[in-house]
């Protein structure tokens, strides 16, 4: 191997099952390695193809599939695929295709024999992964976070800055500025390699520069800190955490040998920490009975805190909460199949509105329902999957998802019924559109599977998004109940206000903010014959079809991302505070920047609002 | 500079000029080179035989600075061969900076013990022979070769390049921010290697390493093939 690819080599080796080889069989395999590069949406191994390569993620994400195409398993950064097929005959026996655009290492059969022969290591893992390593897709976000075996190298997104230890202060903190760093290694280069000698942070700066009113010219030398803490580039995250907790340092130069790979800071420790909620979802896992959830279940404020405080977005923040809801579903429902033994028919359990579009925020009731299998009948099996409903319901219950003030829940036996009537559901409701009926099965466009047969979902999606894309009439009546709900926007550019009740002087950013931006996205989304449920997902979806105009998508998505976040931070705030997180704002709680953009968002919806009236001719409706 | 001159020769009849130079060369190493010919300019990206090459050299000016490595990873836009990539580091003609000793990493000591350019020309010019050469930023490595060449054989080089920050710069002609975009704090679109790379996806890899680069640049055409031309583009619409 070139000494060069070292780069390369150290990735292999902070995963499994490449992280134990002695380095000179990782540079045996790292000469032997092939790179492809394919686009997000692309078969990489095709069933039945031939493929003598095992292929290692470097960058993207790929799906895996049964032979049935059901997903198999969603693999990453850092993971192997490919390998079945090279311990049998050499061709592929699931097929995979990327899901994001992927880098992909390929080490060619001849290699992966000699380690298979060699490895004990190496052996254990590939035999073993069939069985017990890899669960299905939806568990694998646990293993995504792995904060106690995940290595610092990880954290390190950039070169380290450096200076020359001969610098002055103003030239170091203008170099800090121009770099956007918060810590500058300084360089002894006075011999034949340059060699760290120290460093400087912002808060060095401060405390020692421009509180003692240094002058602009002292040397960085006479202030930096000498008596450097580091870090090795194969420490584990947590170590580097303890690192700074018992030295009370907030950044650590990581070190390879005497060379230094980067700097990381304790805000990179914090951030990585909170990626995806983390402990949480794999802790949900682990916990035995209810009490247990519930008790976890008093976690997910503070993990919606600490998301918003980090400035991630709402699709992000969304997702997270609807994930963590989904997972408590999950293992209550694995709960009470352990408790009511293996259900008598198949079933699928659905989740519905804000967690089905990924949408979730921290104040919400559960809706959820029961597809079961057509095979299903009312006097042997309902008494079962009646209790499995209740003891989830309950459940959510315990852990904070209010049960649902309509009754849209799989506990309500009209929501707990087969496949087959399901389809008479949805084909009523498109064919035979009324208007207060589907102001009531809203919710029930908003759908996604989240346990057993989740195929049948899928199919009640697909059937769907083909009937209801045919019929204008549905179509007319769904817009027309969109547009109910108008933003609270008056004719001068003023916040309408509630005017009576608790939430006197107040505006909703649900039901008069998010509330009718998913409402009429879901319009055009079912208009385009769309299965995407997430509103940003959707509204993808419809810019591809030209069905409005593209700057108008845009605007939408950007109206939505703030009024999101607004209605996100409002209650992250309040949850701070100790107050119950509702959506009503006051708009002297906003900041003249907020407000100023919340009405420039509000009158992208209201635009929105009459295109969908001029688009569906929903006052042609009222009449049919 | 060199490089001007390259570009007046008509870029289509590139095989036609390798010919051409191969029977007026005199250095026997770069007549083999240019003997190995050129694709015809017909010829589809898919089946173009690739090199990345990236030069670490002591600054940016032909005239005044030198080559002290180089690297070399020779691909086609279905697979990066790693096993066939090499690295030299070569004695620079000139002192070597401190400045840009912090740059590239390579110290006095390393370079005390390396070869002149002279003694792995013939192993440098072999790897490029045959295929067509591509850069991340094309007035470097060209211009920085031909001036050795010149210097050490009193000839001088002539190839194409495919240059993978001329096409993220045809892809992003409107570099600069509007003050709308400034004040809503969108970062500018950068073309340099590092930053290009993530727009697709591409890993973090650490800068200023010459076979790492050439690597990176290597796996930017992939990516960039993949999503903005076909495959079937005919080469001499992308060479230089």
């Amino acid at each position: 191997m070139q000494a060069e690819l070292i780069e390369i080599r150290n990735h292999l080796a902070q995963h499994a099952p490449f992280d134990e080889m002695p380095e000179n069989v990782l540079d045996r395999v790292v000469s032997g390695i092939e790179i492809a590069y394919f686009r997000a949406g692309t078969d990489i191994l095709t069933l039945g193809e031939r493929n003598t390569y095992l292929h290692y993620v470097r960058s993207g994400a790929v799906e895996i599939y049964r032979r049935s195409g059901e997903l198999y398993n969603r693999i990453t950064e850092g993971e192997i695929f490919g390998q079945f097929g090279l311990l049998t005959n050499k061709t592929v026996r699931f097929p995979a295709k990327t899901i994001e655009d992927s880098l992909i290492y390929l080490i060619p059969d001849e290699i992966f024999q000699y380690l298979w022969e060699n490895d004990d290591n190496f052996t254990d893992f590939v035999e073993t992964e069939d069985h017990s390593r890899l669960r299905s897709a939806l568990s694998r976000r646990e293993k995504s976070n792995q904060p106690m075996t995940a290595r610092v190298t990880r954290l390190i997104s950039r070169e380290p800055v450096m200076a020359p230890n001969t610098v002055r202060l103003q030239e170091a903190a203008r170099i800090m500025t121009e770099r956007g760093v918060s810590a500058l290694l300084l360089m002894d280069e006075s011999g034949k390699q340059p060699r760290l000698s120290g460093i400087i942070t912002d808060r060095d700066l401060r405390t020692r520069a421009l509180c003692e009113a240094l002058p602009s010219e002292t040397p960085i030398s006479d202030i930096m800190t000498e008596e450097l803490i580091t870090t090795r580039s194969n420490a584990f995250i947590f170590e580097a955490m303890l690192t700074m907790l018992h030295n009370n340092v907030h950044h650590l130069p990581v070190m390879e040998g005497d060379k230094v790979r980067g700097v990381i800071a304790l805000s990179d420790i914090v951030k990585h920490e909170s990626q995806s909620s983390l402990y949480l979802v794999s802790n949900i896992y682990h916990q035995q009975d209810v009490k247990g959830l519930k008790r976890l279940s008093k976690e997910v404020p503070n993990t919606f805190v600490r998301m918003v405080r980090e400035d991630a977005n709402s699709h992000m923040i969304g997702s997270a909460m609807a994930g963590i809801g989904r997972t408590f579903s999950q293992r209550l429902l694995e709960l009470g199949e352990e408790k009511l033994g293996p259900p008598p028919v198949p079933y699928c359990f659905m989740a519905l509105g804000s967690m089905a579009r990924d949408e979730q925020l921290v104040v919400t009731d559960q809706d959820n329902a029961m597809v079961l299998d057509d095979s299903f009948d009312p006097a042997q099996h309902d008494e079962y999957f009646l209790a499995l409903a209740k003891f989830v319901s309950d459940g959510l219950a315990e852990c904070g998802y209010s049960y649902c003030t309509g009754d849209i829940m799989a506990t309500n036996q009209k929501w707990r019924q087969p496949l087959r009537v399901w389809k008479e559901y949805f084909a009523d409701w498109i064919e035979n559109p009324k208007a207060e009926a589907l102001l009531n099965s809203n919710i029930f466009f908003d759908l996604d599977g989240i346990h057993g047969r989740t195929e049948y979902t899928e199919e009640l999606k697909t059937f769907i998004a083909e009937k209801a894309s045919n019929s204008q009439r549905f179509l007319a009546m769904l817009a027309r109940n969109a547009l109910n709900r108008t933003p609270p926007l008056g004719f001068f550019r003023t916040f309408v206000m509630e005017e009576s009740g608790k939430q006197a002087k107040t505006f909703n950013l649900k039901r008069r903010g998010t509330a009718p931006v998913s409402d009429l996205i879901r319009v055009h989304a079912l208009a385009c014959g769309s299965r995407a449920q997430n509103t940003f997902n959707r509204l993808k979806a419809i810019g591809q079809t030209k069905l409005i105009p593209e700057d108008g998508v845009d605007n939408l998505r950007d109206a939505f991302e703030f009024i999101a976040i607004v209605r996100i931070r409002h209650q992250a705030l309040s949850i701070e505070a100790g107050r119950e997180p509702d959506n009503n704002v006051r708009p002297e709680d906003l900041s003249p920047f907020e407000r100023s953009h919340l009405k420039d968002a509000f009158q992208v919806v209201s635009q929105a609002q009459k295109f969908l009236k001029f688009r569906y001719n929903p006052q042609a409706a009222r009449n049919v | 500079m060199s490089d001007g001159k390259a570009k007046l020769i008509d870029t289509v009849s590139w095989p036609e000029h390798y010919r051409e130079l191969a029977t007026q060369t005199k250095d026997p190493r770069l007549k083999a080179f240019y003997e190995a010919g050129c694709v015809a300019p017909e010829t589809a990206l898919n089946d173009v035989p690739f090199v990345a090459v990236d030069f670490e050299t002591t600054g940016l000016d032909p005239d005044k600075h030198s080559i002290v490595s180089i690297g070399v990873v020779p691909f086609t836009l279905g697979r990066v061969q790693l096993g066939g990539s090499r690295h030299w580091l070569v004695k620079p003609q000139l002192p070597l900076h401190q400045t840009s000793v912090t740059i590239h990493g390579i110290t006095h000591t390393d370079i005390d013990k390396a070869p002149d350019l002279d003694d792995v020309l013939d192993e440098i010019l072999k790897s490029l022979a045959g295929r067509i050469p591509v850069v991340h930023y094309r007035n470097i490595e060209r211009p920085f070769l031909n001036m050795a060449l010149k210097w050490r054989i009193g000839e001088e080089i002539r190839f194409p390049v495919m240059d993978t920050m001329a096409i993220e710069a045809y892809l992003h002609p409107n570099r600069k921010r509007s003050w709308w975009q400034k004040l809503k704090g969108q970062q500018p679109i950068s073309i340099r290697l590092a930053d290009s790379r993530l727009r697709y996806g591409l890993p973090h890899y650490p800068p200023h390493n010459a076979l790492v680069d050439a690597l990176a640049s290597a796996e930017l055409l992939m990516a960039q093939v993949q999503h903005h031309f076909s495959p079937e583009t005919p080469i001499r619409d992308l060479w230089l």
